[in-house]
Order: C-alpha cells, then sequence, then structure tokens
C-alpha cells in the first residue's frame, strides 16, 4: 500500500516538474527579446524571407497559443521540422539517439563493472595498500580530462594497435558487434571520470555503513566478515551510490559533446551543438525538451530504485 | 559448572591499557551484572568474549566458553560460537536492526545460519521465537521493517535473534538504557523468564544499581579497567567492601540537601499552551496535525524548583523548547514575569536559559570557555566588556567548582560532568530568573550526577535559583523538586507537591511510572 502511494506521488511530480520544464524552455526562447526569425535568419536577411519564416514557426500566433501548439505537437510526437535541414525533427532526434543512448548505456554499464568492485576491494581493505592505490587511481580518473584521454585511447588502440577505429559510427545496420565496438573507445572515455567518482561514493558509502550498530549485530549472530557485509552491508551503501548514478546517467546522455566530437559520432549532443551553431532554434528547443524529459525519467527511475532498496521510502500517506 | 570462565583477562587497543587482569565466571542459570561508570571496561570485557574487539585490540589471559578457549579459537570457530553458543544485546535498539529488511528475515538468517532447517523450519521457528519475546503475529507480524517497531519492540527483536538457538551465554549490554521506565520493567522481566526457561548465564551490563539489585544474582565491580569487587548481589550492595563501590552506592542513592524554597510571586504562567506539529502531506490534503502539547498549564513561581517527568514522546521536550521560545503555539500563551516569549524580547529571552542534556553535542569545539559561557550576552543591552567580562567568566567558572584558568581552553579538555559545570555558567552567566534543565544530569555517570545535583543545591542556597527540572529519571526529580508535573501524551496528568505525588501517586499512569521504576534497597545501617 505504501509502496503504490509512493509511486503515484513520485508519477505527480515527474509530470509536474515535466510541465514546469516545458514553460521554462519555452519562455527562454521564444518569449526571450528578439524576433526568433529574424535571429535564425542572421543580420542580412530579407524582410519577405523573415516574414515566410515568422508564417511557418507560426510566429503570428499569441504566446499561449504557440505554447499549446508545441506542446499539443510534442506529445503527438510531433517536434517540428529543423529549418536547416527541413527534415522533421523528431526524425533527426531519433536516429541520434540510436547512438547517444547505446553510449550512454555502454558507459554506465562501464562505470559500474568498475567502480562498484573497486569501491567495495577499497572499502573492505580500508587503510591497507590495496585501499591506497584504488583511491590513487581514482584520484588520477578524476583528474584526467576526458577528451584527452580519449586521444590517447584512440592513440593506443586505433593507430598503434589497430583494435578499434579512430572513429565515426559504424551504424547498427552493421550488425550488433561492429556497432559496439565502434562505441568501445567512446564509451570507455565517458566511463574513466564516472567510474573514478562512483567508486569513491562506493567506497566512503560502505565504510559508514560497515560502522553502523546492525552490521555489528549481524556479527554477533555468527556471521563471517564477508557474509556481513554483502548480505547487510551493500543494499544499505547502495543507496548514495544510486544517486550518484542517476546523476550520472542525465550526464552520459546530453554532455557527451566532446567524446561525440573526438570520436565523429553523430549523437544528440553534436546535434544540440550544430542546431546552436547553425541557430536552429527549433531543433534547440525539442532536443533540450527532450533531454529534460529524459533526465527527469531517470529520477523517476531512481525514486523508484529507492524504494525498492530502502523500506523506509516506502512510508508516508 | 560454569558456563564462562574468565581468567586473567588482559587487553590492549592500539597499545593502551584497555582491562588488566579480569576474572570473573558466569554458571548456568546465574545473573551476572557488571557495572561500573564509563571507561570502566565492562562493555570491552562483554566484547572481548564475543570477541567483536575494534581493530588493534590484543586480548590475553583465558575465556573459556563451555571449556573452549575463546582467545585461541579461529574466526571460524568463533562464528559458529557467536549466535550459537552465546548470543548478544546491544545498547541502542533504534540502530540494532538492519533497515532494509524485515525483522522475521533478520530472525531466521540466524536459524538458517547455524542449524540445517529448510526455509520453512526456519520460518516456523522464527515465529515461534518472535512470540517467545512477547511480538504476537497478530500486533508484530514478522513481515514488518524495523522502522515499524517501537524502541521496546525492537529490542525484543534484537533478544529473539540472540536466544533463537538457545545459547548457554547471553551477554545484555545496558539493555534498557536507552528505553523507558515501563519498557525497561518489561525487558528485564522477559530476560528474567527467558534465563529461567532455558538455564543460560546471563551476563548484563549496566551502570544502573537499581537494576543489578533487581536483577542479578551476583555483581563484578569494574574501574579503569580491573574487578575491585565481586559477591553476591544483595551482599555487595547492602555492605560493600571496596570504596569504590562504597561512592558507588552512595552515589546512586545519593541526598541532596535542597534549602526550603520560598515561593513569592508566579515567574513563569503557562496557561492553556497548544502545540501542533503538522502532519507529513498527502497527495490529496493533510492528516491531522500531532499535537505535542494539549492545553497544558501551570505556574513556576520565583524561587520555586519544578520537576516535569515522562516518558519519550509525552512532550516534554516540545513544551521546554515552546518555553524557551523556540517553538511556536498554535493556542494559548506563556509568560515569563508578565511577558510573553512569543513576542521575541531579548530582554525576556535573556530572563530564561537552558541546560541540555548531551554534555558533549551542546558546545562549538572551536571556541574557547569563555566565549562559550559569554554566548548568551548577546541579549543585555549593556553586556560587560573588557576586564569586568573576563572577572566575571573567572567568577562563573568558579561558581560551578571550575577554575578562571579554565577559561582559555578548549570544550574537548572537559570530562561530561565538566563541560556539564560550564553549561550550567553558561545558563547563569546573564543572571537568569529561570533555569531549564533538560535531561541534563541523565548523560552523567552516578558519581558526577551526584556532584552536579549537590552544585544546584548550593546555587539555591546562594542565590534563590528558580528552575525547570525535566527528565525521565524519577528518583532524581524527587531529590530536587519541590513541587512536579506528570506529563503524559501532551497532557499534564498530574501534579502536586513532589512528596507526595511519589508517596501517594493520584492518577494510574503515575503509579505505573513509580511501579516500574526499579529502586534500590533502603541504605543498611
Amino acid at each position: 500500500m505504501g509502496l503504490i502511494a509512493y509511486l503515484a506521488r513520485r508519477l505527480l511530480s515527474l509530470v509536474l516538474s515535466l510541465a514546469v520544464a516545458s514553460v521554462v524552455i519555452f519562455a527562454v526562447i521564444e518569449v526571450a527579446p528578439g524576433d526568433p526569425a529574424a535571429f535564425m535568419l542572421g543580420m542580412n536577411a530579407q524582410p519577405e524571407t523573415v516574414a515566410a519564416l515568422r508564417a511557418e514557426l507560426g510566429l503570428d500566433m499569441a504566446p499561449l497559443e504557440r505554447y499549446g501548439h508545441w506542446v499539443l505537437g510534442m506529445v503527438q510526437g510531433d517536434f517540428g521540422t529543423s529549418y536547416t535541414y527541413r527534415t522533421p525533427v523528431s526524425q533527426m532526434v531519433a536516429d541520434r539517439l540510436w547512438v547517444s543512448l547505446p553510449l550512454a548505456l555502454y558507459a554506465l554499464a562501464l562505470t559500474m563493472i568498475v567502480a562498484i568492485p573497486a569501491g567495495i576491494y577499497a572499502a573492505s581493505h580500508r587503510g591497507k595498500p590495496g585501499d591506497v592505490a584504488v583511491m590513487g587511481l581514482t584520484q588520477l580518473g578524476v583528474a584526467i580530462p576526458n577528451f584527452w584521454f580519449a586521444m590517447i585511447l584512440v592513440l593506443i588502440f586505433a593507430i598503434t594497435l589497430r583494435w578499434f577505429g579512430a572513429g565515426g559510427f559504424a551504424g547498427w545496420d552493421a550488425g550488433f558487434g561492429p556497432a559496439m565496438k565502434s562505441l568501445t573507445l567512446p564509451a570507455i572515455a565517458l566511463a574513466l571520470p564516472q567510474a573514478a567518482i562512483l567508486a569513491r561514493v562506493m567506497r566512503s558509502s560502505l565504510i559508514e555503513v560497515m560502522g553502523e550498530d546492525y552490521m555489528r549485530t549481524a556479527r554477533a549472530k555468527g556471521l563471517t566478515r564477508s557474509q556481513t557485509l554483502w548480505r547487510h552491508g551493500l543494499r544499505n551503501a547502495l543507496i548514495p551510490v544510486l544517486t550518484i548514478l542517476g546523476l550520472q546517467f542525465a550526464f552520459l546522455l546530453a554532455g557527451a559533446i566532446i567524446i561525440e566530437q573526438v570520436f565523429f559520432l553523430p549523437g544528440l549532443g553534436r546535434l544540440v551543438f550544430q542546431a546552436i551553431s547553425a541557430r536552429d532554434l527549433i531543433v534547440v528547443e525539442s532536443v533540450v525538451m527532450l533531454l529534460v524529459f529524459a533526465v527527469i525519467m531517470v529520477n523517476f527511475l531512481v525514486d523508484l530504485a529507492y524504494a525498492l532498496a530502502d523500506p523506509r521510502l516506502r512510508r508516508g500517506a | 559448572m560454569s558456563v564462562l570462565q574468565i581468567t586473567g583477562l588482559s587487553l590492549t587497543i592500539a597499545g593502551r591499557p584497555v582491562l588488566r587482569d579480569v576474572s570473573l565466571d558466569i554458571g548456568a542459570g546465574e545473573i551476572v551484572a557488571l557495572t561500573g561508570e564509563s571507561g570502566s571496561g565492562k562493555s570491552m570485557t562483554a566484547f572481548s568474549v564475543m570477541q567483536l574487539l575494534p581493530e588493534g585490540a590484543a586480548p590475553s589471559g583465558h575465556i573459556e566458553l563451555d571449556e573452549i578457549d575463546i582467545l585461541q579459537a579461529d574466526e571460524a570457530t568463533l562464528c559458529s560460537l557467536r549466535g550459537q553458543r552465546m548470543g548478544m544485546v546491544f545498547q541502542e535498539p533504534m540502530t540494532a536492526l538492519n533497515p532494509v529488511q524485515t525483522i522475521g528475515a533478520q530472525v531466521a538468517e540466524v536459524i538458517r545460519l547455524h542449524s540445517n532447517a529448510t526455509r520453512g523450519e526456519a520460518q516456523q521457528q522464527m515465529q515461534e521465537v518472535l512470540i517467545r519475546v512477547g511480538l504476537t503475529p497478530d500486533q508484530v507480524p514478522p513481515s514488518r521493517y524495523p522502522h515499524e517497531l517501537s524502541g521496546g519492540q525492537r529490542q525484543r527483536v534484537v533478544i529473539a535473534m540472540a536466544v533463537v538457538m538457545r545459547p548457554r551465554l547471553l551477554i545484555a549490554d545496558e539493555p534498557t538504557t536507552a528505553l523507558d521506565v515501563t519498557t525497561q520493567a518489561q525487558i528485564l522481566d522477559l530476560l528474567q523468564q527467558l534465563v529461567t526457561e532455558d538455564g543460560m548465564g546471563l551476563m548484563i551490563i549496566t551502570h544502573d544499581l537499581a537494576v543489578v539489585s533487581q536483577l542479578a544474582d551476583r555483581i563484578v565491580v569494574m574501574r579503569h579497567g580491573e574487578v575491585v569487587e565481586t559477591g553476591p548481589a544483595a551482599q555487595v550492595l547492602a555492605h560493600p567492601q571496596h570504596p569504590y563501590t562504597q561512592m558507588l552506592r552512595e552515589a546512586a542513592a545519593h541526598q541532596v540537601d535542597l534549602p526550603q524554597a520560598e515561593a513569592t510571586e508566579p515567574l513563569l504562567v503557562v496557561d492553556k499552551a497548544v502545540r501542533d506539529y503538522p502532519a507529513p502531506a498527502r497527495m490529496f490534503g493533510r492528516a491531522a496535525p500531532k499535537r505535542a502539547v494539549d492545553h497544558v498549564s501551570f505556574t513556576l513561581e520565583r524561587g520555586e524548583r519544578l520537576g516535569l517527568v515522562g516518558e519519550s514522546g509525552s512532550g516534554k521536550s516540545t513544551l521546554t523548547r515552546a518555553i524557551l521560545g523556540l517553538e511556536p503555539l498554535q493556542a494559548g500563551r506563556i509568560e515569563i514575569d508578565g511577558r510573553n516569549v512569543a513576542d521575541n524580547d531579548p530582554t525576556t529571552r535573556a530572563k530564561v536559559q537552558v541546560v541540555f542534556q548531551d554534555p558533549y553535542g551542546s558546545f562549538n569545539p572551536r571556541h574557547r570557555v569563555a566565549r562559550l559561557i559569554t554566548e548568551p550576552f548577546h541579549l543585555l543591552p549593556d553586556a560587560p566588556t573588557g576586564a569586568a567580562r573576563s572577572a566575571l567568566v573567572g567568577e562563573m567558572l568558579e561558581s560551578v567548582g571550575l577554575s578562571a584558568t579554565d577559561a582559555d581552553k578548549y570544550i574537548h579538555e572537559f570530562s561530561g560532568g565538566q563541560r556539564q559545570r560550564i553549561a550550567i555558567a553558561r545558563a547563569l552567566i546573564t543572571r537568569p530568573d529561570l533555569i531549564l534543565l533538560d535531561e541534563a544530569v541523565s548523560a552523567l555517570d552516578v558519581s558526577v550526577r551526584a556532584q552536579i545535583l549537590d552544585l544546584l543545591a548550593d546555587l539555591c542556597r546562594d542565590s534563590g535559583l528558580t528552575y525547570l527540572f525535566v527528565s525521565h529519571d524519577l528518583a532524581v526529580v524527587r531529590e530536587v523538586t519541590d513541587r512536579v508535573l506528570v506529563m503524559k501524551s501532551g497532557q499534564i496528568v498530574e501534579q502536586g507537591v513532589t512528596e507526595q505525588v511519589f508517596t501517594v501517586p493520584d492518577h494510574p499512569y503515575t503509579q505505573a511510572l513509580l511501579a516500574a521504576s526499579p529502586s534500590l534497597p533502603e541504605a543498611v545501617a
């Protein structure tokens, strides 16, 4: 009963956040001073061209009407038409999402595979050489800029060893293997700093949990040190880790612009970058809204995971 | 034959000696109390038996549980002993259980760990032991999580985990210190019953001599990591031989020489005060607010010492904070010297000061004592400065039994009792009309507590102190107050002259509280 009420509350807040976000994005881009049509066409545009674009953008409608139009369109999957590319934005975004989403998930998986065991290892060997080594490596991982690390990866694995391509995306038509192969180096480059951060969070969270009274109770019950860690420590320690994971996924989805540039990947980040350069506000607006939607969805999933991990959160109403 | 035999146990932690040559033994069905003040090594003795010592601990000597030498046993043997042959119950039931597992799962884990029971059999045994410790499935089903249980219920779960395998030895480390007095009585009864039924040895660690006298067959008195006296509980308590035991015994039954109060005029008037806490927001509307203080009215005369007793959640602390003006009232008013505290006027605020329970948490560790105790000066329009200020600080420190030179020290240089003296100096420095003592001696050892209570009596004699003494400890309230209020569920259920209320309690709740409070037998001539 508690769980349902909890989910209902989270869902309500999800819808509200989306509504607020859409209003803010709309206001910033469309209601801000200046004529979007004139801005998009640049300084030397003909008045007729501007007027035509204004009509196309629906700028002659009242702001409220335009907002309604925009939101209604998005709900039906219509994100408008890109001014520069003359293709439906939904089509462009869908194409890019097929690169960005797998890349983000790939990087996230790598992050977890490296960080969680590393954090557990460091915490259970606290103060010993293994812990010091892991912490030193994470320090390095946080400090190295990922575009530089990406170039080093290219230098070693693409140019010297020739195991991977230096950039570009094979496309899913080429098959799962080749597509994943072309995402591997970017995913590693993206995952490195994230894994370093997550490993540190995992370690400190587990160390804190290991000092809890219930861990001593578990030992008094006759559990060995490692049984105590796995059965009672881990689930409690994962709660703060989930928070960080949620933030990291949102970042990986939207924040891969630089890595996408380094590896010539046709992802969402590059799309936004190109759209901003081309002043294609329709694309910018839609992609930003989509990213906000993704971030809010991820937060919702994190909340859900919290409720599964921690029964105290299911209480409430 | 003894279940547990400790011979010549010494322990160092990181080279620092903690225990020295401790010897004791516990027979089957016997209850042995380890007592002493904080730092005496009672808990470390227990953790040595369980071999759950902190890192860097180096025990030596012999600990034999059923003739198995624990100090020689390997970790695998120890794991099979813990939970099966020896169980342990801890001080803090609120944090002793894993918050993300059901209580049933946590109890069943012990059974699965130490026997070949199938899942179904373990379930069966788990349900039986929960019923045995008084958690019936209709009231507290095993599917509950720890946060859905009260402190007393959680302690029952911990006890269930410790006794489910019918161990030979049960260790209980201050099992009732964190609990209310009525709950304490129930838990002590339960422990005694389990010992009788299963014939196990019980090592109970407690600082409370009244608990010892009620429960224990034998007593082991410890100080600075050494056993100073041991013997049958009744005999040791009646005729303590060692000076330290005599001191503990006297401090526990300490009589405070409180001067006669001279009540003159009303100082604090609480008139139908109501404090509601809003319930957490729901999706549609709000639940009814929780009423923490419910139409409370009383008057405290100048020069009077008033007690406020009740169990946790009764509203004592909320009421105290409301008097300090830290909680807004939803109805009624609180006046000090005829001025409403809600007006937030500094001169009214300066008339009331407070001493809190925790002498460790209520000071900023980065300030020197002089700065700490002059903090209330911001309430005064003409606070003394310069030499006059330093002189006053020195005078205040001396009046609470410290030295004027302590003004330049930091708070970590002081013990718990000294810190509580500093807290009292801080409360006195503005010469307030009223002092609120919120569980001010509850965290202190008995000997220190006696000193602080004497200090209060001295201050009453010298400067006619008026205070409100808030405590769950009925024996202390009886010593240091003229009149007492009994609070339950936000309401004052009984009030009257302290001696009267304690000898002929009127309200059933007061009677229950008094009946549950363990007391030392009268001092033997």
